[in-house]
């Protein structure tokens, strides 16, 4: 038994690191501001989760776990807030993404624009 | 009066939670902080169906477990992504219709988008939401619609 949480939590932990790392990698490697944004929901999401999970396999009692739990949820929660502020702030103060062509962002900008008017009117 | 009962048993089971100790001065102190919360949060007219959202069916359930499986296949091929490079991916922006008509379901509709990697929410509008996508595949399979439509049926 002990033999086997020792090896299922190895696993949780050792698979959710290697996660973290390539969201690490990622950062690095994509080309532009959005897309590194999605390597990093790789260690938000699943990193994260997977290193909890194995911690939560080798907790001791109910308190710790229940703990663990929360540090998961709140996670989670955090998570894609912070990520959905982060890209709201770039693409209102006018970054677009690389790979766009030059009439789309001039349509998106056009259609941003207007709906700002309307908004600022009604 | 439901909400504030339900903000006050959520109070109770985290504070016993992370506190572990039940000693009754403990215990009392805990009680005394719980009415002061309830208090506050009275007085800042909080207490209402958006932070307790009851009346969100127990379908929750069954949609966080599809969620978490569509999060660990979102999760492995971002992954694959990462170590193919930068030749093997196809950004885009978007703009998606969505059907939800409460703003509780557009929050959670916005969320799980965000959530699932690959695909982040950046702005929301009345009835359409500007989405980033790392692959056209995603943007297409939200298109498709069956998290939007699984969000939908919550909202009854």
């Amino acid at each position: 038994m002990e033999m086997i949480i020792t090896i299922a939590s190895g696993f949780f932990i050792l698979v959710g690191s290697f996660l973290c790392f390539s969201g690490g990698i990622g950062l690095i490697r994509f080309p532009d501001f959005y897309t590194r944004m999605h390597a990093v929901g790789v260690t938000d999401t699943l990193g994260a989760g997977m290193v909890l999970v194995g911690l939560m396999i080798l907790s001791p009692d109910l308190l710790v776990f229940a703990k663990l739990v929360m540090v998961l949820l709140l996670t989670l929660l955090i998570g894609p807030t912070t990520s959905h502020v982060l890209a709201k702030a770039a693409f209102h103060n006018g970054l677009m993404p690389q790979q766009l062509k030059r009439s789309e962002q001039i349509d998106i900008i056009k259609n941003k624009d207007d709906k700002e008017k309307t908004s600022s009117h009604s | 009066m439901k909400h504030t009962l339900s903000l006050f048993i959520t109070l109770s089971v985290f504070w016993l939670l992370n506190s572990g100790h039940y000693s009754l001065l403990i215990l009392s102190l805990g009680f005394a902080s719980i009415v002061l919360i309830l208090f506050i949060a009275y007085k800042m007219d909080v207490i209402d169906q958006e932070s307790q959202p009851l009346h969100l069916s127990p379908d929750i359930f069954g949609y966080l477990a599809w969620l978490v499986k569509e999060i660990v296949k979102a999760n492995i091929t971002v992954v694959k992504h990462i170590w193919l490079g930068k030749q093997s991916i196809s950004p885009t922006l978007k703009k998606i219709n969505i059907s939800q008509q409460t703003d509780m379901g557009k929050v959670i509709y916005a969320n799980s988008i965000t959530l699932t990697p690959g695909t982040v929410a950046i702005d929301l509008t009345e009835n359409e939401i500007i989405v980033h996508a790392l692959l056209v595949k995603d943007i297409e399979s939200l298109e498709a619609g069956e998290m939007d439509h699984r969000v939908t049926l919550l909202e009854r």
